[in-house]
């Protein structure tokens, strides 16, 4: 593995892009010198350009508008620190987060197709790994082909057991057969990836919930972690999928994939904004150590930094 | 149904726009903001939703509109008309190159838009159009993915040409291109690696590609998700590497699908098909005005008459007068009732005929469980299949130990069956008094508007 460059400098290469849009945007209009309609208008273009939703959107800028008036300030600069201190707190990962490293824990990684839980399956294992923990993942997705291959890599990459499958069997055989092994064999973190499925799709809810029922009944003594990977570039979908995945599953996490593109990431925002689950990691490339966890400040600090 | 909410808000727009007489200036501002609120929210970009709605009111704020006699009509006109000129203005089929010569096609896009699918979707396709496909292996980074295009030629019997991972994917794509020629293939889909459009060494493999091998369409592939950002990705794709089609993917979510505006918007060139479904025989023809009536809440109603023609194709037509003459006489069987069932199957399902109908868009689907239909449809069949040819022809025959018996078969209660005969005896009534009903009461319907 390569030598970890540090959270700061990845995030701010892999966000270079993210910066690049939404920020120089929001750096112009903090340059405009009067708080007017025309002020509030522009910004709350770059939020909805930066994919943050126009409901969240309109949060924030009402949010905005009350803290301008009760501050008194009359000039644009000053909004940009309380713009900051409002998507900050917005954005805060809540405490004991990341607790979930000292137990034995159960890890579902959830999704609709094509956001990358594979791959951050095997990211996840390698920082597990890393930092000294015995992984076993799981390849409960038994639906695309050749998925149970590409994770057999990630494996070998990370260093890492895992209990493969056979395309088209049970998924929640497979959970079942790994909650075992992982009982076995004391691991102390079990990831297991899932099939891609859209959160519109009955059949495929049911599932999933089926393979929850299967490690709550096995490994009771687990802790639970379930996180939904969205892809940063989706839109105003990922709200959709998030609260979808909520119903069926106790959603205690969002991965963040794909933010080392042109997309803004603000989606992340609105779906913290409105359901409360905290962004736990984020992709930022393609590397096995290009998975990092979510910091808000440094996230919003990295934001805003030239 | 990708766009099934963004009809319901413009829908309730114009609810709001019909019932007054006549439309200030102000009413139209209202509708047209609630119009960019929908858009917006359904991902069209931007810039695009802006320069829609200052073409919708450059017109609606004319004479011909404050002068019509019903401007909700002619908004819905408008709308409909600038959203169908967006998307396109009708259906772009696939081109081959002429005669025998091998035609490529080349698929892109970012990692995760489903290039790969697509590509298997592709080859199926045109295996039914008999051409001779072979799709070619050119993602040698994400690990497995060889295999994943190497399994799914096989569902969809077509070969696959890899090299390993080894291999420079231009060169991959240069000994497919050559032994395609070689084998007399007609068709040569190359099937490359997921990229950021902003990674350059990446973005110049294609180039690459392009350089070594005579693609004919280069086509993108764009997951209906993606938010804001799809105008980067696709003007990017296109000024790089030039573009010649998209296809869209995963349109069977319940996303509003606003990216589909925006990549046309950006890169003027058609969306040739949408992939809507994990199973690989999901690759369907898009119709852009169709798309942009169903937005409109109009309903999808030439989609579903085309369907319906489609099931005729191989139907009896003398049966289906008999049945129709006999239905009218209240004297239809289960027999019919089972044809019935066949027929909705044929159509797609229930869930896929309602989607089509004008008024079943947004809310309407929303309530209805289609899942939960399909199960009772299938239950109500199952009772059908357990029955006697006699009793089938013959429903007066039902008797309490028939009845048993039949519950037995269908696996299913006593009370489910006796309720679908009970249901069934109620339609043969309504049946009888049906021709009485049609006299009059349609005509004067003529000329409304379906909404």
């Amino acid at each position: 593995m390569e030598e970890n460059k540090g959270f700061f400098k990845r995030l701010r290469e892999g966000l270079t892009k993210t910066r690049s849009g939404f920020v120089s945007g929001l750096n112009n209009l903090f340059k405009a010198s009067e708080i007017d309609d025309d002020f509030y208008e522009e910004l709350e273009e770059i939020l909805v350009m930066g994919d943050v939703g126009v409901k969240t959107t309109e949060t924030i800028i009402e949010g905005l508008k009350d803290d301008v008036k009760k501050n008194h300030i009359k000039e644009a600069a000053e909004c940009r620190e309380l713009l900051i201190n409002r998507l900050k707190s917005v954005m805060e990962v809540p405490e004991g987060a990341y607790d979930y490293l000292d137990r034995k824990t159960v890890v579902m990684v959830i999704g609709v197709n094509g956001v990358g839980k594979t791959t951050t399956v095997g990211k996840l294992a390698g920082r597990m790994k890393e930092s000294g923990k015995k992984v076993l993942v799981a390849a409960a997705d038994t639906f695309r082909a050749a998925a149970n291959d590409q994770l057999v890599k990630w494996a070998e990459r990370a260093g890492v057991s895992i209990v493969s499958s056979v395309e088209g069997t049970d998924p929640a055989s497979v959970v079942y057969d790994a909650v075992t092994a992982a009982k076995a064999r004391d691991v102390d973190v079990l990831i297991c990836d899932t099939a891609g499925r859209l959160h519109n799709k009955k059949n495929l809810m049911e599932e999933l919930r089926k393979m929850n029922k299967i490690v709550d009944r096995e490994f009771p003594e687990a802790h639970r972690e379930t996180w939904v990977v969205l892809d940063a570039t989706t839109g105003q979908n990922a709200l959709n999928q998030a609260r979808e995945f909520g119903l069926v599953t106790d959603l205690n996490g969002i991965v963040l994939t794909k933010m080392d593109g042109t997309a803004k990431g603000g989606i992340a925002i609105a779906i913290t904004s409105e359901l409360n689950i905290p962004v736990k990691y984020i992709g930022v490339g393609e590397g096995i150590d290009d998975l990092q966890r979510f910091d808000t400040d440094e996230f919003i600090d990295a934001l805003f930094t030239n | 149904m990708a766009f099934d909410s963004l009809s319901e808000k413009l829908q309730s727009v114009f609810k709001n726009l019909r019932g007054k007489g006549k439309l200030s200036e102000e009413d139209i501002k209202a509708a047209l903001k609630e119009i960019k609120m929908a858009l917006l929210e359904a991902d069209v970009n931007f810039k695009v939703v802006k320069e829609f709605i200052n073409n919708v009111s450059e017109k609606a704020l004319g004479q011909e509109i404050l002068d019509g006699l019903n401007p909700g009509q002619m908004i819905v006109k408008i709308v409909n008309e600038e959203l169908t000129s967006l998307m396109g203005s009708e259906v772009t089929e696939l081109t081959f190159k002429p005669g025998k010569e091998l035609t490529v096609f080349m698929l892109c896009g970012l990692q995760g838009a489903g290039k790969t699918t697509a590509s298997a979707k592709l080859a199926l396709r045109l295996k039914q159009k008999s051409k001779k496909t072979l799709l070619a292996a050119c993602d040698v980074y994400r690990p497995a993915a060889i295999e994943q295009l190497k399994v799914n030629g096989k569902k969809v019997d077509t070969e696959v040409f890899e090299m390993g991972t080894d291999v420079k994917p231009s060169k991959i794509a240069k000994e497919a291109y050559d032994y395609a020629v070689k084998n007399n293939f007609n068709v040569l889909i190359l099937d490359t690696a997921g990229r950021l459009h902003i990674d350059e060494d990446m973005m110049a493999e294609l180039i690459e590609i392009k350089e070594k091998v005579p693609v004919f369409k280069t086509i993108l592939v764009v997951d209906a998700m993606t938010g804001q950002d799809a105008v980067n990705v696709a003007s990017e794709f296109n000024e790089k590497v030039g573009l010649d089609g998209v296809i869209l993917s995963k349109t069977d979510g319940d996303t509003r699908g606003g990216a589909a505006l925006s990549v046309k918007r950006v890169t003027d060139k058609p969306i040739l098909f949408v992939s809507n479904g994990e199973k690989l025989d999901e690759l369907e023809a898009f119709y852009p005005d169709r798309m942009a009536n169903r937005i409109l809440g109009m309903g999808d109603v030439l989609s579903l008459i085309e369907k319906v023609e489609e099931a005729n194709k191989d139907r009896d037509l003398s049966k289906d007068k008999e049945m129709a003459s006999r239905m009218k006489k209240g004297k239809f069987d289960f027999n019919d009732y089972l044809e019935s069932i066949k027929q909705m199957r044929k159509l797609g399902g229930l869930a896929s005929i309602m989607g089509m109908l004008p008024g079943m868009g947004g809310k309407a689907m929303a309530d209805f469980d289609s899942d939960e239909s399909e199960k009772k449809i299938k239950q109500t069949e199952a009772i059908v299949l357990s029955m006697t040819k006699k009793e089938r022809e013959n429903p007066k025959l039902m008797n309490p130990q028939r009845k048993h018996r039949i519950a037995k078969g269908a696996g299913v209660d006593i009370a489910d069956v006796n309720r679908f005969i009970k249901q069934f005896e109620q339609s043969q009534k309504m049946m009888k008094q049906l021709p009485n009903m049609m006299g009059g009461g349609f005509r004067g319907r003529k000329g409304r508007f379906p909404f």
